[in-house]
C-alpha cells in the first residue's frame, strides 16, 4: 500500500518537527496591575500637617497580603485636601497608573466612605461630562474618635450614580484604612 | 471481476493450466462442469446478545442480499467453491468471512458490537428497523433532529447517566456518572480532542451537524482510545460510506426563539461503487442574547462557523481517507458574571438578578471568547492474513482567546492559548476465529502549549511540551451462546516539560523552594522562572463479561482500573483567573489518580419493552478536584481562593431506563439516575455532583400521517442536598459588617416540560423533507441549575421554541 509507505516516510518528519529549540518563554509585563495606592491628605489650616495612607501589595495576586499604613491621626475641626496616586511597582521603574485613570476619567470613579467616625467627602475633580472622578477631594472629619475610611476605585461605573451600591462596574482597588481623629 | 478465493492461489502454484482453469471456472464464472445447486443459509446475529440483526447486508462474488427480520438470508444456486462474504450492518463493524461450499451450508455470523455502550445515538438512521430497539431508535432520531441547533452537550444529556456542567447557556461539558473534563475523553472521527484539560468553561469543539453517530463507551473497548477515561469515552463519528454510486446530501435550516437566531447546515456526499468517496459539510449559526422568563441575559449571544471535509477510498480489504475539520466560534460571556470581588458575588446571590441587564442585542461584547480548532487526519488500513492493520496520523491546533474588560484602551485578549498536537498511531485488529478477537495498538503523541505573552496578563496555563507513548491490547472471546468475555490492558507513558514563571512569594509559601529546588532556573525577584519536568507511567486494565440469561435478558459485569495523570491546570494553575473571578492554585506534588470502577448492568428487552438497570461503584485513589478553601485579600479586593486538592474519593450510583410500547404507536419512557460522591476519609460530599434526575416521556406516532410524531417530556431535577459547605464570612468595608459568601448552597429543585414533534414529507423528485418543532421549558419556568457555574449570577433560559426544516436528497 502506497499510503503506508508515505505514512512511514512521515514519521521521521514528524519527530524532527517536534525537536524544537528550548527557548525559555519571555517574562510577561503585567502592565495593568495596581500594586500601590497612596492617599495624601494636606491639612488646610497647617500645610506641614500631611497624613499619608498607603496600601501596597507587591506580589499582586500572590499569597502575601497588602501592607496598609496610615502615617498619623487626623485632626478634628479642620479639613484636608486629598489626592490619590496609583502605581504599578511590578514594573521597573514603577508605572504611574494615575495617568491612565485621568485619561479615562469617564470610565472611572473613586468612592469614599467612613464608619465609626463622622467624615465628609467632597469631590474636587470631574470628568468631561461633569460627573465626579475623585482623584482630588476634600476630607473633613466631623468629630473625634476612631474608625475607618474605605476608598474604592471603580472601573466602568454607571455615571452619574447615587453611590457605590448602585454604581455597578468592577472594583479595581478597594482598601479600608483604620483612622483616628483627635 | 475480483477473484479472491484461496483455491485459485493453490491451483496456480501447482499447475498453471489447471490454475487458469480453476481461476475461470471456480471463482469468476459459475459455468459448466460445476455443480451449482448449493444453498447457503446465513443468520446474522449480534455477537453480544445473540439477537438477530435485520438489514445486515451480505456481499459475495457479485451476489448481494440483506437479512430479514430474523436475521436470515439465503443464497441459492451456489457452486462448490470458496466464497468470501462481506457482512455489514450500520451499527456494527463490517467483517469478512470465508465459507467453503461443498454441500448446503448454514452459517451463523456474529457481528461485533461494543460491549459497554451506555447508549448509541443515531444522527442519521439510514434504514435500521430493529425490533429490539424500535422505540429507542425512534426517539434518538427525533432527539438528534431536534437538537441540530444545539450543542453536543445538550444531546448527550438525553442519555441516562449523562449530565452537563455548564458555563452559561452555550458552554456545556458532558459529565458521565459524576465525572467530567479530563476524565471524559472525546473522540472526533478517531482523533482524541486535546482541549479538554483547559478548564470547565471550555466546551467540546465538535459541530453536532458534522457527525452521524455518537456512542458512549466504557470498559475494555474504551482502552483502545484512552487509559485515563475514568468517566468514559464519547465517540463522535461520521457514517461509513457505502460502496455504491450515489449522491446524497442535506440542507437544514433552523430557527429558535430564545436567542432570536438560527443556523444553516448543509452536507454533500458522493460515493462510488469502486470505493472512492468524498463528503463536504458546513454549518453557520448565529444567536443574540438569550433570555430567562424575566430578563435578558446580556451578552450571551454567539456565532459559530464550522467546516469539514472527508475524502478517500474505501475497499473491502484496504482503504484510506483524509479528514479535515474546522470549528470556530465567538461567544459573549454573561456581562454580570464578571463580578470582580466576593462582595459582587454576594450582591448577585442576594439580588437573584444580574446587575447588568440591557436591551436585547446580537452584539458580542467584552467579556467574550474566541475559539478555533483545526483537525487534520490521514488514515489508511489494509487487511492481512493476520488481521486488519490501520495507521493514522493526526494534527490538531486549538486556539483560544479570552477577552476581558481592560483598562487603558487595551483590546487585545487577556488570555491567548495555542495548543498543537501531533499523533501517530498503528492499530491491529485480529480475529483468531469466529469467537475471539484481539485488538492492539501503539501510539505516539507530541504536544506543545503556547500562551502568548503579548496579553500583558500572567499566564494561566504555562508553556509546556508533552510527549506521550501508549500501548494497548484488548482481547474478547465468546463461550457458547451465553458467556462473553473481554479483557484489556493499556500502558501510557507521559513526559511533560514546562516553563513557568511563579510568583516567588507563592513558590516559597507552598514550600516548592524546598520540595523542587531542581526546577528553579532563575530567581528574578518578584517572579521565579522554573522548569518543572514530570514523567508518568500509568497502567489501566479492564475485565468485563456478559452473561445471557436467556434470549431477552443479559447481565453485564465490568471491573476497570483507569489511571489519569494530573493535567497542566491541576499542576500549574497559579493566581487570579479573571474570567472566573477567583484565584486558582494547582499543586506540583500531585500524583496520578487511579479509579477502580465496578459496574453491573441488567438488561431485559423484548418487542414491546426495554429495561436497563445499571449500577456502579467507583473508588478513585488520589482524586483531584477544585474547591474554594478561603478568601484572599488582594489590592483589588477579596477573592475566593480555589485550590486543587487530591484525596481518595468514592462515587456510586445507579441509572434506570425503562421504555414501553403500548398499542402500536404509543410509547412511554422513564429514566432516573442517582449519583453520590464523597471523600473517603471523612465522607464529605464532593462538589458539583449531579442531583437526582427523573425523566418521563410519552410519545405518539402516526406513521400514516407523514410519520407525525408528538412527544411530551417531563424532567424533574431534585435539589442537590449533599454538598460541601464552602461558605465564608466576608468583611464588607463600606458597611463595616461581616456577611456570608454563600458559594455552596445549591438552588432548589425544578421541573421542566418539553414538547417535541416532527413530520416528514416525500417530494416527487425524490427528496425528503422533515420538519421539527421543539419547545423547551414549555411552562417558561424560572429556575437555577446547580451544575451551571454562572448560577450565582443568572437563572436558566426561559421558553425556547425551535423550528427546523431539513431537506435530504
Amino acid at each position: 500500500m502506497k499510503i503506508f509507505k508515505y505514512a512511514l516516510l512521515a514519521i521521521p518528519f514528524l519527530y524532527f518537527s517536534c525537536d524544537d529549540d528550548n527557548d525559555t518563554p519571555e517574562p510577561i509585563n503585567e502592565e495593568e496591575v495596581i500594586t500601590t495606592m497612596t492617599v495624601t491628605l494636606v491639612n488646610h489650616m497647617n500645610g506641614d500637617d500631611v497624613i499619608t495612607m498607603q496600601t501596597q501589595d507587591l506580589d499582586g495576586d500572590g499569597p502575601n497580603e497588602p501592607v496598609i499604613t496610615v502615617s498619623g491621626p487626623l485632626t478634628a475641626g479642620t479639613s484636608y485636601s486629598g489626592s490619590i496616586q496609583w502605581l504599578n511597582e511590578m514594573e521597573d521603574p514603577a508605572e504611574d497608573i494615575t495617568e491612565e485613570i485621568l485619561e479615562e476619567d469617564d470610565e472611572h470613579q473613586v468612592f469614599f466612605s467612613a464608619s465609626g467616625v463622622g467624615m465628609e467627602f467632597v469631590y474636587m475633580d470631574f470628568d468631561g461630562d461633569g460627573n465626579p472622578l475623585g482623584t482630588q477631594f476634600v476630607l473633613a472629619p466631623l468629630g473625634a474618635g476612631s474608625g475607618s475610611v474605605t476608598i474604592t476605585l471603580i472601573h466602568e461605573p454607571t455615571k452619574p450614580n447615587d453611590g457605590l451600591d448602585t454604581a455597578g462596574g468592577e472594583i479595581d482597588i478597594q482598601t479600608t484604612f483604620s483612622v483616628t481623629v483627635q | 471481476m475480483n477473484c479472491k478465493c484461496k483455491k485459485c492461489g493453490a491451483s496456480f502454484s501447482s499447475k498453471l493450466a489447471l490454475a487458469l482453469y480453476s481461476f475461470f471456472s471456480l471463482c469468476c464464472i459459475n459455468s459448466f462442469a460445476q455443480n451449482c445447486n448449493k444453498r447457503l443459509s446465513i443468520q446474522v446475529i449480534d455477537l453480544h446478545d445473540g439477537t438477530p440483526l435485520e438489514n445486515a447486508t451480505v456481499q459475495t462474488n457479485g451476489l448481494k442480499g440483506a437479512t430479514d427480520f430474523d436475521g436470515n438470508l439465503i443464497f441459492e444456486n451456489l457452486c462448490e467453491d470458496t466464497y468470501v462474504l462481506t457482512i455489514s450492518h450500520e451499527d456494527c463493524e463490517s467483517m469478512v468471512q470465508t465459507v467453503d461450499i461443498k454441500k448446503d451450508t448454514f452459517r451463523k455470523i456474529r457481528l461485533e458490537h461494543h460491549l459497554n455502550e451506555l447508549e448509541e445515538i443515531m444522527v442519521i438512521s439510514d434504514n435500521r428497523n430493529n425490533s429490539r430497539t424500535l422505540f429507542e431508535n425512534k426517539i434518538s432520531k427525533e432527539v438528534l433532529d431536534d437538537y441540530n441547533s444545539r450543542t453536543i452537550g445538550d444531546v448527550l444529556k438525553t442519555v441516562t447517566g449523562v449530565s452537563t456542567l455548564n458555563s452559561g447557556s452555550y458552554l456545556s461539558k458532558p459529565v458521565i456518572n459524576g465525572l467530567h473534563s479530563s476524565r471524559v475523553i472525546l473522540i472526533n472521527n478517531g482523533v482524541r480532542l486535546e482541549d479538554q484539560d483547559w478548564g470547565i468553561e471550555h466546551a467540546p469543539s465538535i459541530d453536532i451537524n458534522s457527525i452521524d453517530k455518537i456512542s458512549i463507551i466504557k470498559g475494555a473497548s474504551a482502552l483502545k482510545y484512552a487509559g485515563d477515561a475514568l468517566g468514559g469515552v464519547i465517540i463522535a463519528d461520521t457514517s461509513r460510506e457505502k460502496l455504491l454510486d450515489s449522491i446524497h446530501g442535506n440542507i437544514t435550516t433552523s430557527l429558535q426563539s430564545n436567542g432570536r437566531g438560527g443556523g444553516v447546515s448543509t452536507n454533500y456526499t458522493k460515493t462510488n461503487s469502486n470505493g472512492w468517496h468524498y463528503k463536504f459539510q458546513g454549518t453557520f449559526k448565529k444567536m443574540g442574547d438569550h433570555e430567562t422568563p424575566d430578563y435578558i441575559m446580556t451578552n450571551t449571544g454567539f456565532y459559530e462557523q464550522n467546516l469539514s471535509f472527508k475524502a478517500g477510498l474505501n475497499r473491502i480489504d484496504h482503504g484510506f481517507n483524509v479528514y479535515y475539520s474546522f470549528f470556530s466560534n465567538r461567544l459573549g460571556i454573561l456581562r454580570s458574571s464578571h463580578a470582580h470581588t466576593a462582595i459582587d458575588v454576594i450582591n448577585s446571590i442576594e439580588d437573584e438578578v444580574p446587575n447588568v441587564i440591557e436591551d436585547f442585542s446580537y452584539d458580542i461584547k467584552i467579556p467574550s471568547q474566541k475559539i478555533s480548532h483545526h483537525l487534520i487526519k490521514v488514515r489508511g488500513f489494509k487487511n492481512f492474513d493476520f488481521g486488519k492493520l490501520s495507521m493514522r496520523y493526526d494534527f490538531q491546533s486549538n486556539d483560544r482567546k479570552e477577552y476581558d474588560i481592560r483598562r487603558g484602551g487595551r483590546n487585545n485578549p487577556a488570555l491567548d492559548l495555542n495548543l498543537q498536537t501531533h499523533s501517530i498511531a498503528l492499530d491491529l485488529e485480529s480475529k483468531f476465529d469466529n469467537s475471539s478477537n484481539l485488538k492492539s495498538g501503539i501510539l505516539a503523541r507530541y504536544q506543545k502549549n503556547f500562551p502568548d505573552p503579548a496579553t500583558g496578563v500572567k499566564r494561566i496555563i504555562p508553556d509546556y511540551k508533552k510527549y506521550d507513548f501508549s500501548l494497548y491490547s484488548v482481547y474478547d472471546k465468546s463461550f457458547s451462546n451465553n458467556w462473553f468475555f473481554e479483557a484489556g490492558i493499556r500502558y501510557d507513558f507521559s513526559h511533560i516539560d514546562a516553563y513557568k514563571y511563579y510568583r516567588t512569594s507563592l513558590w516559597e509559601a507552598r514550600n516548592y523552594d524546598e520540595l523542587f529546588p531542581e526546577f528553579v532556573v532563575e530567581d528574578l525577584g518578584l517572579n521565579t522562572l522554573t522548569n518543572p519536568k514530570f514523567t508518568y507511567n500509568n497502567i489501566s486494565t479492564n475485565l468485563g463479561t456478559r452473561y445471557s440469561i436467556d434470549k431477552s435478558q443479559n447481565l453485564y459485569f465490568n471491573y476497570s482500573i483507569s489511571s489519569r495523570k494530573p493535567n497542566p491546570s491541576e499542576l500549574f494553575s497559579e493566581g487570579l483567573h479573571h474570567s472566573s473571578a477567583r484565584i486558582e492554585i494547582g499543586d506540583l506534588s500531585f500524583t496520578s489518580e487511579v479509579g477502580h470502577n465496578f459496574s453491573l448492568t441488567y438488561n431485559v428487552a423484548n418487542e414491546k419493552s426495554n429495561l436497563t438497570i445499571n449500577s456502579f461503584a467507583n473508588y478513585v485513589d488520589d482524586f483531584i478536584y477544585i474547591i474554594p478553601v478561603d478568601l484572599m485579600p488582594t489590592i483589588a479586593g477579596v477573592f475566593p481562593y480555589w485550590e486543587y486538592k487530591q484525596d481518595d474519593a468514592k462515587l456510586f450510583g445507579f441509572d434506570l431506563k425503562y421504555d414501553r410500547q403500548y398499542f402500536t404507536n404509543f410509547f412511554v419512557g422513564h429514566q432516573i439516575s442517582i449519583i453520590k460522591g464523597y471523600e473517603r476519609d471523612n465522607d464529605k460530599p464532593l462538589i458539583n455532583m449531579p442531583p437526582v434526575n427523573l425523566k418521563n416521556q410519552i410519545s405518539y406516532s402516526i406513521p400514516e400521517m407523514n410519520n407525525l410524531n408528538l412527544s411530551l417530556e417531563s424532567e424533574y431535577v431534585f435539589r442537590q442536598n449533599e454538598y460541601p459547605n464552602n461558605n465564608f464570612e466576608v468583611f464588607i468595608p463600606t458597611e463595616n459588617i461581616y456577611s456570608t459568601l454563600d458559594t455552596s448552597t445549591p438552588p432548589g429543585a425544578y421541573h421542566l416540560l418539553n414538547f417535541a414533534s416532527s413530520i416528514g414529507f416525500k417530494s416527487e423528485n425524490g427528496g425528503n423533507y422533515k420538519i421539527n418543532l421543539r419547545i423547551e421549558n414549555l411552562l417558561n419556568n424560572l429556575y437555577k441549575n446547580y451544575l451551571n457555574r454562572l448560577r450565582y449570577f443568572t437563572h436558566e433560559m426561559g421558553r425556547n421554541i425551535m423550528l427546523s426544516v431539513s431537506c435530504s436528497y
